[in-house]
């Protein structure tokens, strides 16, 4: 096990490197000049921008500012953000807790919903529920993000009043946020009714982002059941006399586990990386809004260091899917 | 008061192009203690008839008998929950390819201790105890160790004996063992089928061996029944059958047998088995059989009697020779 945690992590090397270079060149080719475009409209006097580049290092060869920022992951340190001049792995640290409390409830909810979804379908194939589930499936996968929010905070934000239509916690309420979760700070403030605020604020963004993992996972989970149903491990467990229960979700569902999780992790790795829609409708103080802003502004550090970030927790999901595999099918363990 | 008994069994498969019948009309019955095996070719309704025992037929097909009762229980009329308490418990069953029979993410421990949970309720230590014993009596070296196995861990003839130690976990009546040795080479052959008949011996459980090997039958069981194209054409004991089969099915399949054949060329059966589309009128046979008339092809026969096995034919074979042929004309 530990050779071949060992191993994938050495292949995280490339993988690694890559990501810098594509980061780093991907920002420099948009057009548009980080420093015009925080001065704006005044313009900015040419000794004043002189200035600003040599501060920033943007008056060096292209290959010296490439060196420099590799020199810095190493030492840890990924640059100051040009508009906000605070270091971008403060400002990451900052905002991936509402990302990641955000991600964790989509994905358990697709999960939960999911899965078992799949597999009353597969067991039930062709019959009612089974042509249901997969229609609805179908139009969740298929329908604009943004719409099915919209749709959702005019029903149930301004329509019925039920939900906050933006942010993370009401206004009435304040305290420190020690941990980042706001479901886990709520609760730690000792206020009364800020759990409630924080449930009701997490509702809308987290069936939205749900929704198309949740028709991703139970889709693969009926077809990978569709398959294993019919494996004659499935028919021995049935002739031992097992509930359909026990057969289905135990002696079944372990075995078509295996192209779930996958699916499953490459949906954290996505909504992990931000959910830059979801993110900006819900106004959710998370990184994909904040990548999509410093792309906007050109901050080259936040944009080279955020994605760096980013591809390192999808890797590290990526990972764990691995060790996983392992643990569901031993065959896969060697 | 036979231990499983079985009249007029059908089972019905639905397919794209239609209903097709795998069993038509089959009569089982099997005492306590009895060693018997059902013999045919592929797609003959042998596995088909007993799967419809044990209620694992895919949601494709529909069974229907007028009898079918397993010690003094009717199985047709028995709700699903009742049914898995007898599945299982008093009535197990093994199949043909031992390696996809076990499921791959479990130890064979867990698969076998599973059984023993549900349907006898032993504990913990009780389930490891009786494992360790199921793994000894199937002949397993070093059982402690062999049950934390899983199944990838393990040959072919020893998984069969894994799938043998669960079928038995429970101390069953009735032992079905579907083709328990084709996926198997023939010296583990010999072993499983050995195995299987000292422990219906020794546990004076009831055995059906369904195989399409008539020299594994000689060695192995007390009585035959022979199904073709999804009927039963004869039962007989044994030797009687390998000494006078009755019906020309039967005959032929004996007269393949290469330690029965006296010409350099081996006998065979032309034809093949008839399929979904084949709309046979008569006797299913009638097209392969080297005694079939007119009256085959026209009018299916009826079970000749219990003194010639119940051979479904209308000229039923006595040392070879076809019956009553002179009265048909």
């Amino acid at each position: 096990m530990l050779q071949f945690l060992f191993k994938r992590l050495l292949t995280f090397v490339p993988t690694f490197i890559g990501v810098t270079i594509i980061s780093f060149a991907f920002i420099r080719l948009l057009p548009g000049d980080p420093i015009l475009l925080l001065a704006g409209e005044r313009g900015v006097a040419p000794e004043r921008y002189a200035e600003l580049a040599a501060q920033f290092g943007f008056d060096q060869p292209i290959w010296r500012q490439y060196l420099d920022y590799l020199g810095g992951i190493f030492q840890g340190d990924l640059g100051i953000s040009f508009t906000t001049k605070r270091p971008v792995l403060d400002e990451f640290f900052t905002l991936f807790p509402a990302t990641l409390e955000l991600s964790l409830c989509a994905i358990t909810l697709a999960v939960i919903i999911g899965i078992p979804a799949g597999v009353i379908a597969a067991v039930n194939r062709g019959k009612f529920f089974d042509q249901a589930l997969m229609t609805t499936a179908l139009t969740g996968y298929s329908m604009p993000i943004f719409w099915w929010a919209l749709l959702l905070i005019i029903v149930f934000s301004s329509g019925l009043g039920w939900t906050p239509v933006s942010g993370r916690m009401s206004l009435m309420y304040f305290f420190d946020t020690p941990t980042g979760f706001m479901l886990i700070d709520s609760l730690l403030s000792g206020q009364e009714g800020a759990f409630r605020s924080a449930v009701a604020h997490l509702i809308l963004p987290t069936v939205v982002l749900a929704t198309i993992p949740l028709a991703v996972i139970a889709r693969q989970t009926r077809s990978a059941m569709l398959e294993v149903l019919g494996e004659d491990y499935v028919r021995t467990a049935r002739a031992k006399g097992l509930s359909p229960l026990r057969v289905n979700g135990l002696h079944a569902l372990r075995n078509a586990m295996i192209p779930v999780v996958t699916v499953i992790g490459l949906s954290v790795g996505t909504l992990l990386a931000g959910a830059i829609l979801t993110e900006t409708i819900f106004s959710w103080p998370g990184i994909g809004k904040w990548m999509v802003d410093s792309i906007f502004r050109r901050d080259y550090q936040v944009v080279q260091g955020g994605l760096l970030l980013i591809a390192t927790i999808v890797m590290a999901v990526n990972l764990l899917v691995d060790v996983l595999y392992g643990m569901i099918n031993p065959k896969i363990r060697k | 008061m036979a231990l499983l008994e079985i009249r007029n069994l059908s089972v019905d498969f639905k397919t794209a192009g239609g209903k097709f019948r795998a069993v038509d009309n089959v009569d089982v019955a099997v005492d306590k203690g009895d060693l018997m095996a059902i013999v045919g070719e592929s797609g003959s309704g042998k596995s088909v008839s007993m799967l419809a025992v044990m209620g694992l037929l895919p949601w494709t097909a529909t069974v229907t008998a007028d009898v079918m009762r397993f010690d003094g229980q009717d199985l047709l009329k028995m709700p699903a929950r009742k049914r898995r308490q007898i599945i299982g418990r008093d009535i197990s069953m093994i199949f043909q390819e031992p390696m996809s029979s076990l499921n791959p993410c479990f130890t064979v421990g867990f698969q076998i201790k599973e059984a023993l949970k549900s349907h006898l309720g032993l504990d913990r230590k009780q389930r490891h105890a009786r494992a360790i014993e199921l793994l000894e009596q199937v002949g397993i070296p070093a059982p402690e160790k062999r049950l934390s196995a899983f199944p990838h861990q393990l040959s072919g003839g020893m998984s069969q004996r894994m799938m043998i130690a669960m079928a038995l976990a429970c101390k069953p009546k009735l032992l079905i063992a579907d083709e328990p040795t084709t996926a198997l080479d023939v010296t583990i052959q010999a072993q499983i089928l050995e195995l299987l008949t000292d422990l219906q011996k020794n546990t004076g459980m009831a055995l059906i061996l369904i195989t399409h090997d008539m020299g594994v039958v000689a060695e192995t069981v007390d009585r035959v029944a022979v199904q073709y194209a999804g009927r039963r054409v004869e039962e007989q004991n044994v030797v009687d059958l390998f000494d006078d089969p009755h019906h020309p099915y039967t005959a032929a399949l004996l007269a393949a047998l290469p330690e029965r054949a006296h010409n350099r060329l081996l006998p065979t059966i032309k034809g093949v088995v008839p399929g979904q589309f084949d709309k046979i009128d008569g006797c299913v046979f009638a097209p392969r059989c080297q005694f079939a008339d007119a009256r085959c092809r026209a009018v299916p026969p009826k079970p000749a009697g219990k003194e010639l096995g119940d051979a479904l034919c209308h000229y039923p074979l006595i040392k070879g020779q076809p019956q009553n042929k002179e009265m048909s004309a």
